[in-house]
């Protein structure tokens, strides 16, 4: 481990991407995402890699296709009406397979919305987004020291699984300025064999082609059985999450990003005065913590789900709650961050309306 | 002499002819979809005459686009990767820019390179990126069944123009390449056509330049327009498709070079 660096949630996040190898970065001005690209182009030119600022969203995000079905570590980054303009382009890129790592530092909608900080493109991220049945494996960091992680880990999990990787932000991290310290990534050892797809050329005799057309339907059929049990996989084995203090909570708080990082204080509330509340904070949202969410309904009195949104990954709770417990929401929109003391109202007014001691005594 | 063009054929001179004409090495064995007469077709062999001339397989990828010629791959013996609807050129720029030691082109109709692409086509050629630009230009939308095209000619009946073109309405036909060659980053345009052996020949030479001057390094897009038919969509033969091109088309359309390098 180096040293630590005080940076910005966007330039940490770039920087990491420069050192985990990426040889293509394609990006349009939004805020709040500009630091990124500004970043990238003073720095990644000068170590091995190309910066090119692209005429529009769509032309970056095919910009990234190019570059990643070549064989190359490619990234793009924007802010979500950019991320909106994309999504023709990755829904192509799923279907072809290609690796990439895509960034989305979220921000209040919809329409041209706000520039402050927002959750609310968690359907976009983890529903599809765009046409057809495909999944982004989505990361969802909370800190400028997780903006960084995340883009080696999302490298790593992009060419392993042959799929576009998205790290689903918001302004406010992006914004901030922490401490980060950047790990020692072996780019070498990382990589992985691409010469069975990458077109590079035909030296073999025997073409590779990239392509999402299959106008046979049997063929596109299994093609999407095929990247469904690739999903399946995903969803077996790269669920990431954290917990706080659930172990004895008879109430959890279900959040992710920056209103799991205000959940966190929170709970440390909460705790001071007496109530056991937890915290469960879905690192990945696709795959989504399913089983961690159904283990914590059959130990817990009730749910809260905190986020800057009307409720998103509310319903991936509820489905995996099954109506066996009472889910309660707490969100705010438009660019607003909910405060840990709102939090902690609406955990109060939880527990008045439902006492856990009167129920299991009836 | 190739095998694949000897099968079936038994004839006790063949050994002691040569081969006045064979199938590209790079263009695959296979029944092309595209309609009798269209022009696509001659412009894959072209395509693939170069590559095999230049001897740049093994480095070269093409870009197929959405359109008649989305299936290219199926045809071209080379790595290809097929792009969005109008975004050839972006999926272009990215692999060179990573990759700038390939030979990259992209293969567009008018709808993709001057309609939905317009904003990527003058951008890739504005930042003059290094790569060949191949636009085959037939007037019409032949895959989605003839709908008006950005280079639909006036008075021309069209699914989606009936009774012709009204350029009060649908405004006047798109001469992209003239503007393209407005652009430093524009490096060689040209406009060609394939309606007979002479043109056939001024196609492939215009082509084997393009490329060449993408392996020399010389900067900047060099753009092939193709002025092409398209019998089905026309309603016409392929004889009077040719026709059409020479009497009508031509002349809003104008064959020859657009823009040359300049001297150095
Ligand atoms: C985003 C998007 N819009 C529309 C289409 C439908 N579409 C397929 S091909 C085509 C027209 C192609 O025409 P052109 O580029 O002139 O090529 P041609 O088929 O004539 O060779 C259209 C509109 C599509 N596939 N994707």
């Amino acid at each position: 481990m180096s040293q630590k660096h005080l940076m910005k949630g966007n330039e940490a996040l770039a920087e990491a991407a420069i050192r985990a190898g990426m040889k293509g970065y394609f990006g349009y001005p939004i805020t709040p995402q500009s630091e990124l690209l500004e970043y990238l182009s003073v720095h990644l030119n000068n170590r091995g890699g190309s910066f090119v600022q692209a005429e529009s969203e769509i032309a970056a995000i095919n910009m990234v296709y190019g570059a990643a079905g070549i064989g190359e570590r490619a990234m793009t980054s924007t802010s979500s009406p950019g991320f909106s303009l994309m999504q023709e382009c990755i829904s192509y890129i799923a279907c072809a397979e290609l690796p990439c790592l895509l960034v989305n530092i979220v921000r209040g909608g919809p329409g041209l919305g706000t520039i402050q900080p927002s959750q609310g493109d968690y359907f976009q991220a983890v529903k599809g987004g765009g046409h057809g049945d495909y999944k982004l494996i989505v990361l969802a960091p909370n800190s400028v020291q997780e903006m960084a992680d995340f883009v080696y880990l999302g490298f790593d999990l992009a060419d392993k699984y042959r799929n576009p990787v998205l790290i689903l932000s918001d302004g406010a991290l992006g914004q901030m300025m922490e401490a980060v310290k950047f790990p020692d990534y072996d780019i070498e050892a990382h990589k992985v064999d691409k010469s069975e797809w990458a077109t590079t050329g035909n030296a073999t005799g025997t073409h590779k082609v990239i392509t999402s057309l299959y106008i046979k339907t049997e063929k596109m059929e299994e093609v999407n059985l095929k990247l469904q049990a690739k999903y399946r996989e995903i969803q077996e084995k790269e669920v990431r999450y954290e917990t706080v203090e659930t172990e004895d909570a008879d109430l959890v708080i279900v959040a992710f990003g920056l209103s799991a990082r205000v959940a966190h204080k929170a709970v440390d509330i909460c705790r001071e005065q007496g109530m056991k509340v937890g915290l469960l904070r879905p690192k990945t949202l696709f795959p989504f913590p399913k089983d961690q969410i159904k283990s914590l309904a059959e130990q817990v009195d009730q749910m809260l789900v905190v986020e800057m949104n009307a409720g998103q990954m509310l319903e991936d709770v509820q489905l995996n709650v099954s109506g066996k417990i009472p889910v309660e929401f707490y969100g705010r929109m438009g660019g607003l961050i909910p405060t840990p003391d709102e939090i902690v109202n609406k955990i109060k007014s939880m527990y008045e309306q439902y006492n856990p001691m009167e129920v299991t005594h009836v | 002499m190739s095998d694949t063009f000897n099968e079936g054929i038994t004839c006790e001179f063949l050994d002691d002819c040569d081969i006045v004409w064979d199938r590209p090495d790079s263009l695959l064995d296979t029944r092309l979809h595209y309609c009798p007469g269209c022009g696509h077709s001659v412009v894959h062999r072209l395509l693939m005459e170069v590559v095999d001339e230049l001897g740049i397989r093994d480095r070269t990828i093409g870009i197929a686009p959405v359109g008649c010629s989305v299936f290219a791959y199926n045809y071209l013996n080379i790595d290809m990767q097929q792009a969005a609807h109008g975004r050839a050129t972006a999926v272009a720029t990215g692999i060179k820019r990573v990759r700038p030691d390939r030979i990259v082109f992209t293969y567009q109709g008018d709808g993709d390179l001057a309609a939905i692409g317009t904003g990527e086509t003058i951008h890739t050629v504005n930042r003059g990126e290094n790569i060949v630009i191949i636009f085959i230009n037939n007037g019409i939308y032949g895959m989605t069944g003839g709908q008006m095209a950005p280079t639909t000619l006036p008075g021309v009946k069209t699914s989606t123009t009936t009774s012709g073109r009204d350029v009060s309405i649908h405004g006047h036909p798109l001469k992209i390449a003239e503007m393209l060659a407005l652009l430093p980053g524009a490096y060689y345009v040209t406009r060609t056509s394939v309606i007979s052996a002479n043109h056939v020949r001024k196609t492939k030479k215009a082509l084997l330049k393009a490329f060449k001057y993408q392996m020399e390094g010389k900067g900047g897009v060099s753009f092939v327009e193709v002025v092409s038919n398209c019998p089905a969509g026309w309603k016409m033969t392929p004889v009077d498709s040719n026709k059409w091109l020479e009497t009508n088309v031509f002349d809003n359309f104008p064959l020859g070079d657009i823009k040359l390098p300049v001297k150095d």
